[in-house]
């Protein structure tokens, strides 16, 4: 038989040589085609006496297999729960079939039945249902790449490894470090995996195929450990073994702190380990998919695909850069101060692969981006992440300066001195005094306007805002802002640069705050304005935690300082003059700032009490006698409900205003800029996900009970009288 | 209704729950069989009047699996009618198997029954049994499930008990515990244990140590603070059920938690006729019996529920109880409760409790039972409630009245 996503050669030795190559693909996925194909060629295999066994191996250079086509699952239409139950099991189903030669576990195990030898050559990343294909394989031999990863991910989108992975990798593994693989998605590499026993065998890329061959011509009669009589499950497993029964119950404590209990895939994960764990291998592989099948049915899985994997990868590829510009070759940076900011841009820069050349002030300055770096791969180095070498290398390409004529051949400006617009205004002048008259000035600013910023520049068509977040080398996300005259090479240009430093880029429009500034302030002060009206602050930080926010908002804000808080409203209160509306927070803020002097932690003290090296201690007992407690303490849900809808009706403002202008940059904005909730998609996916009608509804709720601030935009109000939705239903 | 009376109460003392402890080489069924034996003997009954045998054991597996209570009576020399049941209700195993023999009899099933129960902790340790469904993701998720030292704790942050309160709670309980012992309170009840060639290998609670103090206390590491805080970090999942606090204070440890012992329980229960007929004195009336079901997180609070619980169908409220009996799971148990129930520390626990001698899971609430019915005697009281705090969010108590 020919088939169209891979080839199958039979030798002299009857073995088949199964070499899968997606046509069309840069990378193998379990996509439609294959998995219609795949299942033929199992029967071949079974069937065909001339075939004496298989090697699977993988055409793409770009790896063995990656897992399942997301896209594809994303879109799976099944019309009934059986039926989603038979697309879901097709795969094990399959793969099981190759595991047992299309025997009974019972022929097996008396020893009679044997399956013909299959093994596998990873020629490169096998992740997901390709680790799946390789566990359901006799024999793994892995090239000696240590770069290859190894691994089950889909944790990482809501979902659990629905090939079997569940099943197979703690039954040669044991279950304590499958499921520290399995839930937390991150993948191994060959020589991890060999010493844990997840492939039998390294081997230089051109011999893996000879040396599978090898093992299947040796082992005529082939049969997966769990299909052998005596097989004990290692490490122990079952509800009565004194070594498991610890082990289930951490791993569901362990997982609940983690979760909080807001990702299904979590628990069902740990629900196929516990489970499958007491049961025959067919039976626990029909178990997992029906946990799969849950996952897929359910919204979480649907919205962290499409967010966290789909939207996210097209808003990396530059889906929102414009058509019709020639990629803009970057060689070297022109970073506009030392500071905090500019050490940051300088360092992913240089990670990049891009040469920098800083500027500041003094050559004092200046240095401290170097130093910056330097410590950052310092760290890296004695820890044995990086050679010496390749951090020489890395240092090398920054170039401290105070002299702007030193940044006359660069490619790129990125300014990103003292917020203030006299300094901008200089800074701006002075450079474009010696740059290329073609180089794009991108300035990077949280609170100043791009448009007010470009009137200093000669060629404002070539200006741009980017918003890097702090620390730069950390957080993910970058806002990119269009001024009023920026032009569409400006903007080409900053998704080109963002291209080499592989951070997630929204377009915002220039308004003040851009989009996560506008929704981030209101969030916070909302957890304040809770503090002023008595509502216990550990209350406040758990059900903030229980969202599935990273930190609480009051540890937060300890963090960004009240300091800084206070300072913006003072500015912004300068800025509007009459037009400026109190939230409720500013004599909170006097308070705390002014009078306690609990302005946040690196002041020492802040909504918590810190010791001398900066650690977080408790929350200040003190703050009771400025605000009393309530006596009757709102519930967690009411307080969780608060802290949740003040940053959807924000994140609505803002869409209703088109400071972002489609639900993916929201949704990516406020996962990736300030933590919203992963496992909601987003502000707008879990709008989606409630309803809009049901949005509206609560959110006027609240606006009853707490203030107008909570009343949705009236665009929303209409498309829930219409019904409409913002993504397509899935 | 018929009522339910009871007769008579025999208890072991409890062996230390470890290797070296004194019952360790006697095996349940034995014990059991003692325990048995004796309260059947002493009322001079040849054991064919007993009709029914309800007997608590938490980890039922190994020896002590199966029916104990079938085997035991047939060990004891009781003819082959006497039939048994074995209970677990965790903790309240042995409370709720005398009120399985007082329901019993109350309905008119049976005129003459024992409720009891055992625990050789030494011999088939806690958690032999595996844990059920508590291991399952689903339940976990759903409930957040932890241990019961990190329940502890949390009933001791959630009402404001300080290291220093839970501490001098348990020195009181081993005060009062040797001065019972050393005026014979337990007299009545206790039975020594007898070895395989007639020797008495046991007549007191080993565990005791009168002489613990604050100091001795205060040397003591919290025992679930690792577990709570570090690996696997049970405080978060406790958290999510209780977002009002911040963290949760480790002030439990072995010296204010009840000990780990070996034992045996038993209490005659009957209707008015039985005693009629066999020449038996009833000395209490079980007035009224309750079982309830509470926060499973937090799971040790049970007992104040179940209190209201019996105390309501009784018609009674607390001010009616003239002592009360709680079974010292953890210091902070007893001290919730009285602060819930208002109840004074002289009224409950007088003559110690588990902290100072032992908590031999399966048998306990029999056990305190008839020490709360001996101290109603040797004190003149009228009225006493004894309760117990259970796994998984649960609390029985019983009310008796002397007659």
């Amino acid at each position: 038989m020919t088939y169209k996503t891979f080839t199958v050669d039979i030798d002299s030795d009857g073995i088949a040589l199964v070499t899968i190559d997606l046509p069309g693909q840069s990378m193998n996925v379990w996509n439609g085609e294959l998995m219609a194909e795949f299942p033929k060629f199992v029967d071949e295999l079974i069937s065909n006496d001339d075939i004496k066994g298989a090697v699977i191996t993988s055409g793409k250079k770009s790896g063995f297999l990656a897992g399942a086509d997301l896209n594809m699952l994303g879109s799976s239409a099944a019309s009934t729960t059986a039926e989603a139950f038979e697309q879901a099991f097709a795969l094990n189903s399959t793969l099981r079939r190759m595991e047992t030669g299309g025997n009974t576990a019972k022929d097996m195990l008396k020893g009679g039945a044997h399956a013909k030898p299959v093994a596998c050559a990873i020629n490169g990343l096998a992740l997901g249902g390709g680790l799946e294909l390789a566990l359901a394989c006799h024999y793994r031999v892995c090239a000696d790449n240590p770069k290859i990863q190894l691994g089950l991910p889909e944790v990482q989108v809501g979902l659990l490894p629905g090939g079997g992975g569940t099943q197979r990798l703690p039954r040669l593994i044991g279950l304590q470090a499958a499921g520290m693989m399995i839930m937390q998605g991150k993948p191994t590499n060959p020589a991890a995996a060999l010493a844990q026993g997840i492939i039998h065998e390294i081997a230089p890329a051109d011999e893996i195929v000879t040396k599978a061959k090898e093992w299947v011509k040796a082992n005529p009669k082939a049969a997966a450990p769990w299909d052998k009589k005596g097989f004990k499950f290692p490490g122990g497993a079952g509800s009565m073994d004194p070594r498991a029964v610890p082990m289930y119950m951490g791993a569901a404590a362990i997982a609940l702190k983690q979760s909080k209990g807001n990702y299904p895939a979590v628990k069902a994960i740990l629900s196929c380990l516990y489970e499958g764990s007491m049961l025959p291998i067919d039976t626990a592989l029909r178990v997992e998919s029906k946990y799969f099948t849950q996952l897929l049915s359910g919204p979480v899985a649907r919205n962290m695909i499409r967010t966290l994997f789909v939207n996210k990868q097209a808003a990396e590829k530059g889906a929102a850069r414009p058509e019709g510009i020639p990629p803009l070759e970057l060689k070297t940076v022109g970073v506009l101060g030392a500071g905090l900011m500019g050490s940051g841009i300088t360092h992913v820069t240089a990670k990049g692969g891009m040469n920098v050349i800083v500027l500041d002030r003094s050559e004092e300055d200046a240095q401290k981006a170097v130093d910056y770096t330097k410590k950052i791969l310092d760290k890296r180095v004695s820890r044995g992440k990086m050679t010496q070498e390749k951090a020489d290398a890395f240092l090398a390409r920054i170039t401290p300066t105070t002299d702007y004529n030193d940044l006359k051949d660069v490619d790129l400006i990125i300014e990103a001195v003292f917020e203030n617009p006299e300094v901008k205004a200089d800074v701006i002048k002075k450079t474009e005094a010696v740059i290329g008259k073609d180089v794009i000035f991108a300035s990077n600013t949280s609170t100043l306007p791009i448009t007010g910023l470009a009137e200093n520049s000669e060629r404002p068509d070539q200006f741009i805002g980017l918003h890097f977040f702090s620390p730069v080398e950390k957080m993910p996300l970058i806002e990119i802002i269009p001024g009023e005259k920026t032009g569409d090479k400006a903007l080409a240009a900053a998704f080109d640069y963002n291209a080499r430093i592989r951070k997630t880029p929204i377009v915002v429009k220039d308004v003040r705050g851009f989009f996560t500034n506008r929704v981030f302030p209101p969030y916070v002060n909302e957890a304040m304005l809770m503090v002023t009206e008595g509502i216990k602050p550990a209350l406040i930080e758990n059900a903030a935690l229980h969202l599935g926010m990273p930190i609480g908002p009051l540890a937060l804000t300890d963090e960004t300082t009240l300091k800084l808080g206070y300072d913006i409203m003072q500015s912004t209160k300068e800025a509007l003059g009459d037009a400026y509306v109190d939230n409720g927070g500013e004599a909170f803020l006097d308070l705390m700032v002014n009078q306690l002097g609990r302005s946040g932690r690196r002041f020492g003290k802040g909504f918590y009490d810190y010791d001398d090296n900066g650690n977080r201690l408790d929350l200040w007992k003190g703050m009771e006698e400025h605000y009393p407690l309530l006596e009757d303490q709102p519930s967690v849900e009411e307080v969780k409900e608060r802290l949740l809808y003040i940053q959807l009706i924000a994140t609505a403002e803002c869409y209703d205003e088109e400071v972002v202008s489609d639900p993916q940059s929201a949704d990516l904005g406020a996962i990736f800029g300030w933590g919203f909730a992963p496992y909601t998609g987003g502000p707008i996916s879990y709008i989606d996900t409630v309803g809009v009608d049901s949005f509206v509804r609560t959110a006027d709720s609240l606006a009853q009970r707490h203030g107008e601030r909570f009343s949705p935009p009236q665009s929303f109000r209409d498309m829930a009288d219409k019904g409409e939705t913002f993504y397509k239903a899935a | 209704m018929t009522e339910a009376y009871i007769y008579d109460a025999v208890r072991s003392p409890r062996g230390k729950g470890k290797s070296d402890g004194a019952l360790h080489e006697i095996t349940a069924l034995n014990l059991s069989a003692q325990v048995l034996g004796s309260v059947r003997d002493r009322n001079g009954l040849s054991g064919e009047e007993i009709e029914d045998v309800a007997f608590g054991t938490v980890s039922p597996v190994g020896e002590q699996g199966a029916v104990i209570g079938r085997m035991a009576v047939l060990q004891a020399g009781y003819p082959e009618t006497t039939s048994a049941i074995q209970v677990n209700r965790f903790c309240g195993s042995g409370l709720e198997a005398v009120n399985i023999a007082a329901a019993k009899v109350k309905s008119g099933e049976t005129d003459l029954a024992i409720g009891g129960g055992v625990e050789c902790m030494s011999r088939v340790p806690m958690g032999s049994d595996g844990v059920g469904g508590m291991a399952d993701p689903q339940l976990a998720f759903q409930e957040y499930l932890v241990p019961q030292g990190i329940s502890a704790d949390l009933i001791a942050t959630k009402y404001g008990y300080s290291r220093d309160d839970v501490d001098a709670y348990a020195v009181e309980s081993q005060k009062r515990a040797a001065k019972a012992w050393d005026e014979g309170r337990f007299e009545k009840s206790i039975l020594p244990i007898v070895d395989v060639i007639g020797e008495t290998i046991l007549e007191t609670d080993e565990l005791m140590r009168p002489q613990t103090d604050m100091q001795s206390l205060g040397a003591l590491n919290p025992a679930f603070q690792a577990m709570g805080e570090a690996m696997p970090g049970f405080n978060d999942v406790a958290l999510i059920r209780h977002p009002e606090l911040e963290k949760i204070n480790h002030v439990h440890h072995a010296g204010n938690s009840s000990g780990i012992v070996d034992g045996s329980a038993a209490v005659l229960v009957g209707n008015k006729d039985a005693g009629d007929k066999y020449d038996m004195k009833p000395r209490a009336r079980i007035v009224s019996m309750a079982s309830i079901g509470s926060e499973p997180t937090i799971m040790l609070t049970g007992p104040e529920f179940a209190a209201q619980k019996a105390l309501k169908r009784a018609g009674m409220d607390a001010s009616d109880i003239d002592i009360w009996e709680l079974n010292e799971a953890f210091a902070a148990v007893v001290l919730r409760f009285m602060e819930a129930m208002k109840v004074d520390h002289s009224e409950i626990n007088v003559n110690g409790g588990a902290i100072a001698m032992g908590h031999p899971l399966g048998a306990t609430g029999a056990m305190i039972l008839g020490t709360v019915l001996d101290e109603m005697e040797r004190t003149n009281k009228q009225t006493a409630l004894s309760t117990l705090c259970i796994g998984g969010g649960m609390g029985i108590a019983t009310i008796i009245e002397r007659v």
